[in-house]
């Protein structure tokens, strides 16, 4: 996970390309309140990479500094190159965000042609319904479409310019099961075309299922990034479970494979990719008991690795919450 | 994984779209939405078409000639009806800045290459065409019912300074439509017009020298509402322009300062 951070200057980008999206050092306040600590991403051509956090972690926050909606407090942030603005005006970067942004008075078909119209140059209307698959209801009153369909228009007006990135902010909230997969199917058959794609989810199986690569973030800071096997090998492991008066969590820290170490009172949790030899260490070395081993899924991981961060615990079980509906 | 897929997408052919993304689609939809609007076509048509034939051509005074004036009271009360519709209309069309903004709209643009002054500049032109539309409707409400009289040059002069005079309150609805929240602006500014009416005496005139004039002279439909009505008269006073120009320059320097808050980048 090393080799990612090449940079995307000098000759090197001339023959390969600048990098879809590169951020440095990126950081974001809200007064008081820091929203993005700082952030180093390079996403490359042709990747689909998730942002994948609880509510709160920072993503929004990041996308809208890639979309040149704000500033990033300190830290620079390049999209092809070039100013988040400047490729927003060449049509290079698309959008498709959560809720709001459409016109309710107008028709589907119209609010197409009405975005068309501001590009340089655009995909024929028509088209965009086609793969957006709302050509049936292209003369439908947006006012008058469903969350899904409206989802399906975002989705349409972010495919007109043909974009070279193309980011997704949570594009699935508030769709059912057959929609979402049905949204996924589209971004995927896209995406086979060589576009750069970067979404925001709090799903976690949607980040497992539809992306190259995941970037884990919380509390305004990347804590994991890699390929969606490596971040599920960072998910497998053991929690390891005992009683153990008096713990000390920095000397439990540096037992073999140890991710994390809770305290709770008496007990202790140990998280660990070695559940057996941290295990054997505890009933031989220590005076611990009542010991159990539990193999750790997906959510667990999510929450070992966002949730040990102080404030973004309670978040982070919500949006594990969620994730397994 | 490697970075070398290549990019389908040759990046150096992009263009910025000329006249930072005004086109005719976008001023055809514009107007197909303002049309289909139907409180926009009440406020704008009915509501002033009705009140001039209500109080301008069906009372007995109609016919009236109006002291020290060059028509009767039919075609002065045409005019304040028609300024009083081209204003209404002005406003609701720059106040509908507030409903875009509610709905997420402006947001979905600034991610399009459309410049933000090339959309205030469509809504202007908007306006314009709604509040000539105002105007229209109600002078040929007055020359179908022909109660209305007064020599050609003032019907032509005084529709003139109600359409272009309206401009004044797009730029009210303008900066009321950045600085207000929620779908509902007009709800508020509906009346708030009716209020600033009366006390410019486009409903009644007002007593030279009465407290209400007094007040009235430093209020934003009083200036236009002379001007408009000075064809009429045959006479112009300077303070009308002031009171046009000073209340143009608030308006406008409001509704920069609105927007340009509204499309910083925080």
């Amino acid at each position: 996970m090393t080799s990612r951070t090449q940079q995307a200057t000098g000759e090197r980008s001339r023959s390969h390309g600048p990098a879809a999206v590169s951020l440095r050092g990126v950081t974001k306040s809200f007064g008081a309140v820091q929203a993005v600590r700082g952030i180093d991403l390079d996403v490359h051509p042709g990747e689909i990479v998730a942002f994948l956090g609880p509510n709160g972690a920072g993503k929004t926050s990041t996308i809208d500094m890639v979309l040149g909606l704000s500033r990033p407090t300190s830290g620079s942030v390049e999209v092809l190159g070039m100013a988040p603005r400047e490729a927003i005006g060449r049509g290079l970067v698309s959008a498709v965000m959560q809720t709001g942004g459409l016109l309710k008075d107008l028709t589907v078909a119209e609010t197409v042609e009405y975005t068309a119209s501001l590009f340089a140059s655009a995909v024929p209307v028509h088209d965009v319904l086609r793969r957006a698959g709302i050509e049936g209801i292209a003369d439908r009153r947006v006012g008058k479409c469903s969350g899904g369909e409206q989802q399906r228009l975002r989705f349409a007006l972010a495919l007109l310019p043909d974009p070279a990135l193309l980011l997704l902010d949570e594009p699935t909230t508030g769709m059912d099961v057959e929609g979402r997969r049905a949204f996924w199917a589209a971004i995927r058959a896209d995406a086979a075309l060589g576009r750069t794609v970067l979404f925001a989810t709090h799903y976690l199986e949607e980040a497992d299922a539809y992306a190259d690569r995941i970037v884990l973030v919380s509390a305004g800071r990347i804590v994991a990034d890699g390929s969606s096997a490596e971040v599920r090998a960072l998910a497998s492991g053991t929690t390891v479970r005992a009683i153990l008066p008096d713990a000390d969590p920095d000397t439990l820290r540096l037992l073999p494979g140890v991710d994390s170490v809770e305290v709770r009172g008496d007990t202790v949790l140990l998280h660990t990719r070695q559940g057996d030899d941290v295990a054997r260490h505890l009933l031989n070395h220590t005076d611990a008991h009542d010991l159990q081993i539990t193999a750790q899924g997906l959510e667990d991981a999510f929450l070992a690795l966002t949730g040990h961060e102080n404030d973004a615990a309670t978040s982070g079980s919500t949006a594990a919450q969620e994730s397994s509906r | 994984m490697t970075s070398t897929t290549p990019l389908a997408i040759d990046v150096s052919a992009r263009r910025v779209p000329p006249l930072g993304g005004l086109n005719p689609t976008l001023l055809k939809l514009e107007l197909r939405r303002l049309l289909r609007n139907q409180r926009t076509v009440v406020f704008t048509l009915v509501i002033p078409v009705m009140f001039f034939v209500l109080f301008g051509v069906t009372p007995s005074y109609a016919t009236k000639h109006v002291d020290n004036s060059h028509g009767n009271a039919a075609a002065m009360i045409m005019i304040s009806m028609a300024v009083y519709g081209a204003m209404l209309a002005t406003t609701a069309t720059g106040a509908s800045v507030s409903i875009e903004r509610a709905l997420g709209w402006s947001r979905q643009l600034r991610l399009s290459p459309l410049n933000p002054a090339a959309y205030v500049f469509v809504k202007l032109i908007m306006a314009l065409f709604i509040g000539g539309i105002s105007v229209l409707a109600v002078y040929v409400t007055g020359i179908v019912t022909r109660k209305a009289s007064m020599p050609t040059s003032a019907w032509i002069w005084s529709a003139l300074i109600a359409w272009v005079g309206s401009l004044t309150f797009a730029a009210f609805g303008l900066f009321m439509g950045y600085l207000l929240p929620g779908e509902n602006v007009m709800q508020v500014l509906g009346p708030g017009l009716a209020l600033l009416a009366f006390l410019g005496g486009l409903f009644v005139p007002l007593d030279s020298g009465s407290l209400m004039q007094q007040i009235g002279q430093f209020t934003p439909m009083y200036g236009l509402n002379n001007l408009v009505h000075a064809p009429f008269y045959g006479r112009v006073e300077a303070g009308w322009v002031v009171n046009v120009v000073i209340w143009l320059v608030v308006f406008s320097s409001g509704a920069v300062w609105r927007f340009r808050r509204d499309t910083a980048r925080v």
